[in-house]
């Protein structure tokens, strides 16, 4: 069926908010001055080596177990802090106990702190003579300093703030009259939080999820500390690009970065599209 | 199924929501709970749903004392104020949700469910918006939704919490009666929480009136129209004008008023009187100038005219059946007193009622 009604050319109609084509125009600017440009350069640079050396970098066993710890381990990390995440933002909205606004602060921490000191701080903390490291050797027999366990504690340090903070506010303004509905129907306290409070929850977990993935993958200082860095075991791609780098081997770096770029946004675009399926009928 | 509310009690902080309230529904009783708001309706309420406690008296449903038992096991059925409803389910989620959390002894199977899903649909009469989302449908379709979520459960008492209030007027007139008309039809008995009292009146079998936490009036609403128990509910309901005055030798004077004083049956004293708009006879002034200016007037239905007139400095509303023609804003016109409500004020709680006739 054809539509009957000629729709005005777009720009003629007139906007109820004003300003559609400054703003638009200073978004595309920032965006492509900030963003887009590098990244272009960044997708023109690793074809200098020629389609095949390219293929050799990549398929480089050393780079591909890099990249299969760097993305396995920022989505064990991102999962991981996905409840831990929850639990947290439910304590701090939910609940009022006395160190409530000390431990607010304190979940942002890992935004602020350089990296590379929370590095320091958790490889004394899980080497084997450490506090934490030291127990967990000798029960359980774990190493989890200079381990791929260990790039996983590190990046879970970096992500777990992005969850926390991105259910937050939802958790905060929903109101409690969902919940109560839920009791006077029967619903006991697990069914709930199970049927009624998550699901609200998803779209904003997901997002914390996305966001928490991006900045692991993406992490550098903490984990080149607690690492290792042993090639095969515990290197993550992000240092293999520093090698690179070091090499002057930019085109190969700018290839391992394509890759990673690559990859990364298609996992966000899943995500965005998995929480827009979710957020169905929502206004 | 009979609920006892036996001198109820609930303070948060230094203020007392509920002070010692005290009501009996009987089965299948449609009951109407009106008050301003602040007067502890929503609080009463939660306590019947088991969503807040007492902190003394007893809540008995159907002869069961409710102490110890939580919402989710009281089979209470509860529209909310801005009906709550599960915004991530689809309706038919939401009317199924009751079903779906049953202990799985109880639970009824997928197509036990969806039978009877489709059956509530049918009763609110919203069959074709079973896979909408509640963001998706209108404000009285919402309400509908609430209500089949709530009959579900299949409650003995169902209790409404403003359930009108988001409905524009014409639609709140049909969904009343037609309320009362599903609360007959289904056998239960039902607790309506407003400030309407248009509303309490025509759906309540009884309606209880609350002032700051105590009930202070518990009738049938002609009862509670004609013979107001206190000061606060002739003041409440109808638009009558409170004005104070003395009594002596049985005769209400009040200052500038025309045609008082008014015979009254009560003690020498102070006294509160209510004028109610049908007490105020208007005319348009005759030869002599008249006693009185119109204020405003509006059209009322059934051809008769809404006033405030106003006489020395006092006003009045009034209603007219005679009044189509020449009532304008700033005519001069005749008023006269007919009759008015009279209370004591020999101590708190006396009541004393008078229809007083004009005294010549």
């Amino acid at each position: 069926m054809k539509a009957a009604v000629a729709r005005p050319a777009f720009g003629r109609r007139r906007h109820p908010l004003p300003g559609l084509g400054l703003s638009l125009g200073l978004t595309l600017l920032w965006l492509g001055v900030i963003v887009l440009i590098p990244l272009a350069a960044l997708a023109i640079k690793p074809w200098e080596l020629g389609v095949q050396r390219l293929g050799l970098v990549l398929i480089d066993p050393r780079v591909l177990a890099a990249l299969r710890l760097s993305f396995g381990a920022a989505l064990l990390a991102a999962l991981f802090s996905v409840p831990v995440g929850l639990l947290l933002a439910w304590t701090i909205t939910r609940y009022r106990f006395p160190g409530r606004r000390v431990l607010d602060a304190i979940i942002d921490l890992p935004f602020a702190l350089p990296t590379a000191v929370a590095g320091l701080s958790l490889t004394a903390l899980f080497a084997n003579n450490g506090w934490l490291g030291a127990p967990l050797a000798e029960w359980f027999g774990w190493q989890v300093a200079f381990r791929p366990a260990g790039v996983v504690v590190a990046l879970i340090f970096v992500a777990l703030p992005f969850v926390v903070r991105s259910v937050e506010p939802v958790l905060r303004d929903l109101r409690p009259d969902a919940e109560e509905a839920a009791a006077t129907l029967g619903a006991t306290r697990a069914q709930t939080v199970w049927r009624v409070v998550l699901p609200v929850l998803w779209p904003a977990t997901i997002t914390g999820f996305g966001l928490g993935f991006a900045r692991a993958v993406g992490e550098y200082g903490s984990v080149i500390f607690i690492a290792g860095n042993m090639p095969m075991v515990s290197e993550i791609a992000p240092l293999i690009i520093v090698v690179k780098l070091e090499q002057f081997d930019y085109a190969a770096a700018a290839g391992i970065g394509l890759v990673m770029l690559v990859l990364s946004f298609l996992i966000l675009f899943a995500l965005n599209l998995w929480q827009r399926a979710l957020r169905q009928g929502q206004a | 199924m009979t609920v006892e509310i036996e001198d109820v009690v609930r303070r948060f902080g230094a203020t007392a929501a509920l002070e010692g309230v005290s009501l009996t529904l009987r089965a299948g009783e449609f009951v109407a709970l009106l008050g301003p708001s602040g007067s502890g309706k929503t609080t009463l309420l939660r306590i019947l749903a088991g969503l807040d406690f007492p902190d003394s008296g007893r809540v008995l449903i159907a002869g069961a004392d409710m102490a110890q038992v939580p919402a989710r096991r009281r089979g209470v059925g509860v529209v909310f104020q801005n009906y709550a409803l599960f915004r991530h389910m689809t309706v038919f989620e939401n009317v199924a949700f009751g079903l779906r959390v049953r202990p799985r002894r109880f639970r009824p199977g997928n197509a036990d469910i969806l039978r009877r899903v489709r059956e509530l649909l049918d009763l609110v009469q919203i069959p074709e918006l079973a896979q909408r989302y509640p963001d998706q449908v209108s404000g009285g379709q919402r309400q509908r939704v609430a209500l089949a979520r709530a009959l579900a459960i299949e409650p003995q008492l169902l209790l409404l919490d403003e359930p009108f209030g988001a409905l524009d007027a014409l639609v709140r007139k049909d969904v009343r009666r037609w309320l009362r008309g599903l609360h007959d039809r289904l056998g239960i008995t039902s607790l309506l929480i407003t400030h309407d009292q248009e509303e309490a009146m025509e759906l309540a079998d009884r309606v209880a009136i609350l002032e700051r936490g105590r009930v202070v009036q518990f009738d049938t609403p002609s009862a509670v129209m004609t013979r107001p128990a206190t000061p606060f509910v002739a003041g409440f309901l109808g638009d009558a004008t409170r004005l104070e005055g003395q009594v002596a030798a049985g005769v209400l004077h009040v200052a500038r008023l025309p045609r008082a004083p008014l015979r009254v049956a009560l003690a020498d004293g102070p006294a509160t009187a209510f004028l109610r708009p049908r007490d105020v006879v208007v005319t348009p002034a005759g030869r002599d100038a008249g006693n009185g200016v119109i204020r405003h007037a509006s059209a009322a239905p059934d051809a008769q005219m809404r006033c405030v007139v106003e006489v020395n400095g006092v006003q009045l509303d009034a209603l007219a059946t005679n009044g189509a023609g020449w009532m304008v804003r700033g005519a001069a016109c005749q008023v006269t007193i007919r009759g008015a409500l009279v209370f004591g004020a020999a101590g708190p709680g006396v009541m004393a009622e008078a229809e007083a006739a004009p005294a010549e």
